[in-house]
């Protein structure tokens, strides 16, 4: 068992969010993990990454090798494509299509969503509209991890745990609000994979 | 077993506490902050009374983690690389002095400079205060490291270094906590000249330190965290400092090695080992996380023995941290990229946040400054230095903490006019003080904007050490109180502001403009929080 995953997104939208709930299915489960993540100067609006590493066995390295990861999940359109040499051949890019324009050479949002629409396997999501209608645009993040979770091998009950673990001080409403986002997620990815 | 999720930082963090920590002393810098903000926020942390606060600046945290050490307790002192630069006072005498209490230096290097001005590798300062360093390859050893760290000081009389950078300071795994140990009780050196550095005090403490240099060598050779590690194809033998051997074994994930390697996580360079490796095999391919300096050593000056490579032959690259495929190349492994990325994608730099402070700031001053040109604003280091990059393009210098202030005056000397500082409130309280007091000495024709945000936070908004001193502070040092501007940044204040930034800029002595707004990140956060009280 291993997945290998690159989580990207832009300083400020709190990919480490997804990071914490899935950090939290992984001791659950009992696997091994190593994340490194984007702290400092790029959190400010830049261009954020993390590698994820999930395994059932000892991992060597903080950082996944170019061609290896299983999963790109990134929260940003534009962000999904800038990763995709650490794309395995087979890997799945699961991304929110919500463009974040801070910059003023934004591509043509019609010409990112083409090019991930030429990638074999993808899942373009609005999570911000899916989090809308749950009724909570904060959860647009568990949403994305909900649409990634076929394609990560951690049983799924355990990353139903994670997310009640991560949000259980903040009471039983916001658990189960981030739970049904989760839900809604994944069915997304199960019906447009 | 229970395993905690840490970052390496925090793991650093976790083992001095559980390692008898009494006081951790730091300025916040990336990638070192997490280590003190865990601390911080630790129950065990709490209930011991550890020492937490942050400090001015490092070279006031390395003195009280000093003082802390005399008076024979456990301490830890946490900063980025360049901030060991500001205390480097302190640190190169604290080897002369030696230690009471078990004193930890954790210093962060940040090789690629993803939040810093140079890549510096504080290796170079241990040797050059010839004392010990640990360097974690991974977090548990980053945990242990710190828990033992304090018996290695200790044992040896001298400060150990705990060296990490930003890969491991920045990753997060599970780590096994040990058991905790008690603090140490107060007591003072048995020697009460130890730490008096007069000549002759001194030249006797330097000679003590020169003696004990073939010990940490043997404690080199012996410590696990050195080992040689056993291959048949004697062609290459690999040297792997910290946490590149994770680099060579992501390379032989389903194999082992073939080469012989030796994995170095404490220094000085354990000889022995190295000797061996030398005498073995054909050439040697050093692996190491920062400057070239186990390659250059084991190069020598005529590089007349067997060939090493590594940084500096091109093996790997010669700057920049490493990487699972650099390290696979440098193996002669053929790298299996995926897809290119798409021409179309932009770059993403970091901006100052949309609303913040600093950019109304910027707007008055860009506007009051249109009519003298460009090249007369100095800054230094925080968020505000973003203002260097388009729209704004308003600075002209990042260089080090504080310079913002005297390389506007010595530019002033010079006869630059307008010259102009634009330094952050907590920069100010860190190394801008005794720079404004040399211009005021002076009556130097500048501008300082002390742009104050209440918040130390490109680190992620820690406590600034000036908060509502800063005016009293530029009256103390001498500055004319009617030539001290508040003001708030705002866009409806904006004529205000270039009307108060036109008078400064013609007043022929120091003055200080201070823009003043909350940090938005900061007050988003504490609104949050409570909220949640």
């Amino acid at each position: 068992m291993k997945t290998d995953i690159i989580l990207a997104g832009v300083g400020g939208q709190g990919i480490l969010s997804i990071a914490t709930a899935l950090g939290e299915a992984v001791l659950l489960e009992n696997l091994y993990l190593k994340q490194a993540e984007t702290h400092g100067m790029s959190q400010r609006g830049g261009a954020v990454v993390s590698h994820l590493r999930i395994s059932g066995k000892p991992i060597a390295s903080d950082l996944i090798p170019l061609g290896g990861a299983d999963l790109i999940l990134s929260v940003e359109p534009m962000e999904s494509l800038r990763y995709l040499p650490f794309l395995k051949e087979n890997g799945y890019l699961v991304t929110n299509t919500n463009p974040f324009i801070n910059i003023p050479d934004y591509p043509e949002i019609t010409l990112v969503m083409e090019k991930i629409r030429s990638l074999p396997h993808y899942v373009a999501i609005d999570a911000d509209q899916i989090a809308k209608e749950i009724g909570n645009a904060r959860t647009s993040n568990m949403v994305m991890l909900g649409a990634a979770s076929p394609f990560i091998h951690i049983e799924f009950s355990k990353i139903e745990a994670g997310i009640r673990s991560t949000f259980e001080r903040k009471g039983e409403a916001i658990v189960s609000m981030n739970m049904k986002a989760l839900h809604a997620g994944r069915q997304f990815a199960e019906a447009n994979r | 077993m229970q395993k905690h999720l840490l970052l390496g930082a925090e793991a650093v963090g976790q083992g001095a506490i559980d390692g008898g920590l009494s006081g951790v002393y730091a300025y916040p810098g990336t990638p070192s902050t997490e280590i003190t903000e865990y601390i911080q926020g630790n129950p065990l942390a709490i209930e011991r009374h550890i020492h937490r606060k942050w400090s001015a600046n490092e070279k006031t945290a390395y003195e009280a983690a000093l003082g802390m050490s005399y008076a024979g307790k456990r301490s830890l002192v946490c900063m980025k690389h360049v901030g060991l630069n500001v205390a480097a006072d302190a640190f190169m005498n604290s080897a002369v002095t030696g230690v009471h209490g078990g004193l930890i230096l954790a210093v962060a290097d940040d090789p690629s400079m993803h939040s810093s001005q140079n890549e510096q590798d504080s290796r170079y300062y241990a040797g050059f205060a010839m004392i010990p360093v640990l360097e974690p390859s991974n977090q548990q050893e980053a945990y242990d490291m710190a828990y033992e760290g304090f018996e290695l000081s200790e044992r040896t009389g001298l400060p150990v270094m705990l060296r990490i950078t930003t890969r491991l300071a920045h990753s997060r795994s599970g780590i096994v906590r040990r058991e905790v140990k008690a603090q140490k009780e107060l007591k003072l050196p048995n020697d009460l000249m130890q730490f008096v550095l007069l000549p002759a005090i001194a030249r006797r403490r330097y000679n003590e330190l020169l003696g004990k240099q073939t010990m940490l060598k043997e404690l080199s050779d012996q410590s696990v965290y050195n080992q040689y590690i056993e291959g048949k194809d004697n062609h290459k033998g690999i040297v792997c400092c910290g946490i590149a051997v994770n680099y060579l074994n992501e390379c032989y994930r389903d194999t082992v090695c073939p080469h012989p390697v030796i994995r170095v996580s404490q220094y000085p360079l354990p000889e022995k080992l190295l000797k061996r490796m030398n005498d073995e095999c054909d050439e040697i391919l050093v692996m190491e996380e920062g400057f070239p300096l186990v390659e250059e050593k084991l190069k020598g000056f005529f590089s007349n023995r067997i060939p090493v490579r590594g940084r500096l032959d091109g093996t790997l690259p010669r700057c920049g941290e490493l990487n699972p495929d650099h390290v696979a190349k440098s193996l002669g492994k053929e790298l299996k990229p995926g897809m290119t990325v798409p021409d179309i994608v932009a770059n993403r730099p970091p901006a100052m946040c949309q609303g913040c402070g600093h950019i109304d700031a910027y707007q008055a001053m860009n506007e009051a400054m249109a009519k003298y040109g460009k090249g007369h604003v100095f800054s230094d280091i925080g968020c505000y230095t973003l203002g260097a990059l388009p729209p704004y393009e308003a600075i002209n210098s990042c260089v080090d903490m504080g310079a913002s202030i005297t390389m506007a005056k010595g530019a002033s000397d010079a006869g630059l006019s307008p010259s102009v500082a634009v330094i952050g409130d907590s920069t100010f309280a860190h190394s801008g003080i005794t720079a404004l007091l040399d211009a005021v000495n002076e009556h130097a024709p500048v501008t300082v904007v002390i742009s104050d945000n209440e918040s130390v936070s490109m680190t992620g908004g820690q406590d600034s050490s000036a908060e509502g001193k800063i005016e009293d502070i530029c009256r103390g040092l001498g500055v004319d109180p009617a030539h001290i501007r508040v003001i708030v940044p705002l866009k409806k204040n904006h004529e205000e502001m270039v009307r108060i930034f036109r008078e400064e800029l013609e007043y022929p002595d120091v003055s200080v403009i201070i823009p003043r707004r909350e940090c938005l990140q900061r007050a988003t956060r504490r609104k949050r929080n409570l909220s949640r009280e």
